[in-house]
């Protein structure tokens, strides 16, 4: 089969090579770790440790893992919407207004993977001590530092939409055309930084469920710290935990994914 | 001086032409703009930051003392920021290579297929597993007892450790930091990736070059800044990664976050917590070095843009 | 422009108003705000004890008292506890359904105790600050201010070197550096130079770095004893561990539950009711205390002097030093502090006791100048014996 004379993407035969080397590497360890959970003490297969992790429905086991994944959901919402709301516009207005300030923007965003999250924790100490006493000590408010965690990826997933596009003369078009700031917004620019506000979404909520030194050390309850303490329970189910865990973040970032696409296919057609 | 009537504040943005007044008003209105965003900044980046790094100035009884530095000289401390450097160089380099790889793989995929959302959903969910389960995947992967090494060792007669357990020392860092650099790079160099547009290639074509040439001459320059970008963003992470290698290279704090790491939380090591401080400047130095470098790398690859 | 700017912005800073002043209504609202709860510490509402200075029992009234100002209180953050150590999942259960009216949150297992202390006080005046401790002798020792003090029922059946004397800490369970072992796999080691033949080789694990970990800590203190040292100088247990590393024995894994089902650290470095609970998922796992000289340490129970949950603090020690308890920690194959005191009365339970590896014939225990002196030591030298 010829390809198209413009094609800019590889062949089929070359995409299903990567494609199932890249993703045969990536999935060893993951089933290592589910053999793992299969096995017995002499090496057989058996379905023993995931059926007496289930069968009792042990509330010393769902009373943790329901409230940390509760709060871990309501943080992933606060994150993105802090990214959304805050993250996006602030970078638009850079790259239009202030292009001089790219480069302390890009080192500010840099800063908060530069330095190990039990250090920073050091720094946050006093401040949530603060909004401990002002806004209580409800798990959501983490999302203030969850927001911050997530700045360099989202930075850079939002920015490189914005290199692509031509944010200038988009703008400088709808205005002539006489739409003003919030329609501009909303209805040019984020449609054409879809790609990398998505990527910026999807990267916000699987840092906020996989997150857990700060979580763990400002002592608040979230998905991975509930995981920490139940897998105490037996080896096994530490495993099984982090399976089921893992397999849960990509249920949900698939079905984000296909929602997102399923507006735009209305959009275009 | 216009003889066309414009009227007050319609002029487009960006045209030059700016009636006098104006001119104060918008700038002024764009830095509110920025307000919310630095404000929030301040707060929860860069205080904490000061405070972190404040805390190495402080002695124990509370004096200011600039003797914690002395530390970053000590030859222990100096070779653990060069192991973290090199194995933060290493992953990012090879992590970028592969994960451009894999975003080549994907491009001319319907953004909203199949395909490229379910990659997305599972490179967003790998790029943040880390930490102790990742480190037992690898352990029940490549460890001692290991599926992948039983199987070398029993089918194939390959004993990968024959020179001893490398995969509880540096080197094991290597495949464990990999297995979320990957997924990352796609995540952030995608976006970059899908916006080269078919309509280049088949200008290419019609002006008479070939595929590789579009490459050469057309694709790689475009993307070259975001991928420097995602690389160095790929370095940043594997330099503070601290609680994979907790969990697989725990012994001997060979890099700085697990230096910092026993600064703060050894049961039998005390009072050293302005330690965490000094370590935590060296590490902003490091990367502020490492920015430089890639900022001058930057202004060649991003030349075209001006 | 101007005309349609200013609604837009109206319309913003209104609804980032209104934003705001829903956020904090509702966080309000959840209950969870501190002034409530620094008053709370402060006065106990119907009775006019004050449970954050109580420094016994007495002070309450009776046991019963006490329990009903905790369930007034409704809750107790523990930290550092996980449910595989020393049996404390089958305690806590055990608290919760005794006092089902006490919310238990179960904070950071994993942590060491300096992060304890740490924990604490970074939620000074939270309601997420740690109630009680649970912390190795050293940290417990350099942080007596972070603590309250309060004596138990029993306090006179402890042993006076395992306790503060104000009650400001207090031992609850201890045990024996160990080497657990599958013994499907390797012969039972009878000295601890056994461990360094061939049979051994990629064998043997520390449960932790030594500058990091008590437990690992606690296996070059073995080490030194069972190879002619002193505890007054590690050096001998650290060139133990360097010759292990040359023969290839010494694997430079943390060791967990997980990497010993999966047969990943087969021979481990442990306290023995660490190793014991091993037994659980491999029924040829053994335990074998070296004879001769023997190297212990207890772990102590502390109030924070800051705790959220005072009262329930309290109870909470009431409880852990109760019969029930104490012989709970010992089917975690731990030694309560109050064995001799039990056994005696008979109260203990003696199959379990049986079951305890043999004692060896001198018990070496640490004091704080050594400990200090090891673990400078080890931060010295720890890293490049074992390169």
């Amino acid at each position: 089969m010829s390809r198209a004379a413009g094609d800019i993407g590889p062949a089929p035969v070359t995409r299903w090579i990567i494609g199932a080397l890249v993703g045969a590497i990536f999935a060893i360890p993951l089933v290592s770790t589910l053999l793992y959970t299969l096995q017995d003490a002499d090496g057989a297969l058996t379905l023993d440790h995931w059926i007496s992790l289930f069968s009792a429905a042990n509330p010393s086991v769902i009373k943790p893992l329901t409230a940390g994944l509760g709060n871990s959901l309501v943080l992933a919402v606060v994150t993105v919407v802090i990214v959304i709301v805050l993250l996006a516009p602030t970078m638009i207005l850079v790259n239009l207004r202030f292009p001089g300030m790219k480069a302390a923007f890009e080192f500010i965003a840099l800063l908060p993977i530069s330095i190990p999250a039990i250090v920073v924790v050091v720094g946050l100490t006093p401040i949530y001590l603060q909004i401990g006493r002002t806004l209580g000590t409800g798990a959501w408010t983490l999302a203030f530092a969850y927001g911050v965690t997530v700045l360099p990826f989202a930075y850079r997933s939002i920015q490189a939409s914005i290199d692509a596009v031509d944010l200038r003369t988009l703008t400088e078009a709808s205005r002539s055309l006489g739409a003003n700031w919030a329609t501009v917004f909303i209805t040019v620019l984020v449609p054409n930084l879809r790609s990398g506000l998505l990527a910026a979404s999807l990267i916000s909520i699987a840092v906020v469920l996989g997150e857990f030194t700060i979580a763990s050390l400002l002592n608040r309850q979230v998905l991975q710290t509930a995981l920490v303490v139940v897998g105490k329970i037996d080896p096994y189910a530490s495993a099984i935990f982090t399976l089921l865990a893992l397999t849960f973040c990509f249920l949900l970032l698939l079905a984000l994914g296909f929602a997102a696409r399923g507006r735009s296919r209305k959009v275009r057609s | 001086m216009t003889s066309t009537a414009v009227p007050n504040g319609t002029l487009p943005v960006g045209s030059g032409l700016r009636a006098p007044g104006r001119r104060v008003r918008r700038s002024s209105l764009a830095g509110l703009g920025l307000a919310p965003f630095l404000v929030y900044v301040a707060l929860f980046l860069v205080a904490p930051t000061i405070i972190a790094i404040g805390s190495g100035l402080f002695a124990k009884d509370g004096s200011f003392t600039l003797a914690s530095f002395a530390a970053l000289g000590d030859p222990v401390i100096l070779a653990t920021f060069w192991n973290s450097t090199w194995l933060s160089l290493l992953t990012a380099v090879v992590g970028a290579l592969v994960g451009a790889l894999v975003c080549y793989a994907l491009l001319g995929l319907s953004p909203t297929g199949f395909v490229r959302t379910t990659v997305d959903a599972a490179c967003g969910v790998l790029a943040q597993f880390g930490g102790v389960m990742l480190a037992f995947a690898m352990i029940a992967t490549i460890g001692i007892q290991g599926v992948l090494t039983r199987f070398l060792r029993d089918a194939l007669g390959i004993d990968i450790f024959a020179d001893g357990a490398w995969i509880y020392a540096l080197p094991g860092l290597i495949p464990a930091y990999l297995y979320f650099q990957v997924p990352l790079m796609v995540i952030t160099f995608m976006p970059a990736v899908a916006a080269l547009r078919a309509s280049w290639a088949e200008a290419n074509l019609t002006l008479g070059g070939t595929r590789a040439g579009f490459w050469l001459h057309v694709g790689l320059p475009v993307l070259a800044p975001s991928f420097l970008a995602s690389a160095l963003l790929l370095f940043a992470n594997a330099f503070s990664s601290y609680a994979t290698a907790a969990a697989l290279a725990s012994q001997g704090s060979q890099i700085v976050p697990l230096q910092i790491r026993t600064a703060l939380t050894s049961e039998t090591l005390l009072g050293r917590e302005n330690l965490a401080g000094v370590l935590a400047f060296g590490m902003i130095v490091v990367i502020g070095v490492v920015m430089c470098a890639y900022a001058l790398v930057q202004r060649r690859a991003a030349r075209w843009q001006r | 422009m101007t005309r349609t700017i200013r609604p837009f912005r109206r319309l913003a800073v209104g609804a980032a108003v209104a934003g705001i002043a829903a956020l904090t209504l509702s966080a309000c609202s959840t209950g969870a705000s501190d002034p409530a709860g620094t008053a709370a510490a402060g006065e106990t509402g119907s009775s006019s004890v004050d449970a954050a200075t109580a420094t016994s029992l007495s002070d309450f009234g009776t046991l019963a008292d006490l329990e009903a100002a905790a369930k007034k209180e409704g809750k107790l953050n523990v930290i550092a506890l996980p449910r595989d150590w020393a049996n404390y999942g089958e305690i806590i259960d055990a608290f919760t359904a005794k006092y089902p009216e006490i919310t238990v949150t179960e904070q950071s297992p994993d942590v060491s105790s300096a992060e304890e202390i740490t924990a604490a006080k970074t939620n000074k005046g939270l309601d997420t600050a740690p109630d009680v401790f649970d912390l190795g002798l050293t940290v417990a020792l350099q942080n007596t201010d972070q603590f309250a003090a309060y004596k138990v029922q029993t306090w006179d059946e402890i042993p006076d070197a395992l306790k503060e004397s104000t009650g400001l800490f207090v031992g609850d369970y201890g045990g024996y550096m160990s080497v657990g072992y599958d013994s499907k796999k390797f012969p039972a080691p009878a000295a601890i130079t056994d461990l360094l033949k061939s049979e051994y080789k990629g064998a043997v694990a520390l449960n932790g770095d030594p500058t990091q970990a008590g437990a690992a800590f606690g296996a070059v203190g073995l080490a030194t004893v069972q190879n002619g040292g002193t505890l007054e100088d590690y050096s001998e247990g650290i060139d133990f561990f360097s010759k292990l590393n040359s023969a290839g024995n010494l694997l430079k894994v943390d060791v967990t539950t997980a990497t010993v089902t999966s047969g990943e650290t087969p021979v481990v470095f442990d306290w023995d009711y660490l190793n014991a609970a091993h037994t659980k998922d491999n029924k040829d796992w053994k335990v074998v205390v070296f004879p001769g000289n023997g190297y212990a340490a207890y772990y102590n129970q502390a109030i924070n002097v800051d705790a959220p949950n005072p009262a329930a603090a309290r109870l909470w020690q009431e409880f852990l030093y109760s019969d029930e308890v104490q012989n709970l920690w010992l089917k975690g194959g731990a030694r309560p502090v109050r064995m001799e005191a039990m056994t005696e009365a008979g109260t203990i339970d003696a199959d379990l006791a049986a079951k305890l590896p043999e004692a060896p014939k001198d018990t070496l225990v640490p004091t704080e100048e050594q400990s200090k002196a090891a673990g400078t030591l080890l931060g010295e030298k720890w890293a490049a014996a074992v390169q």
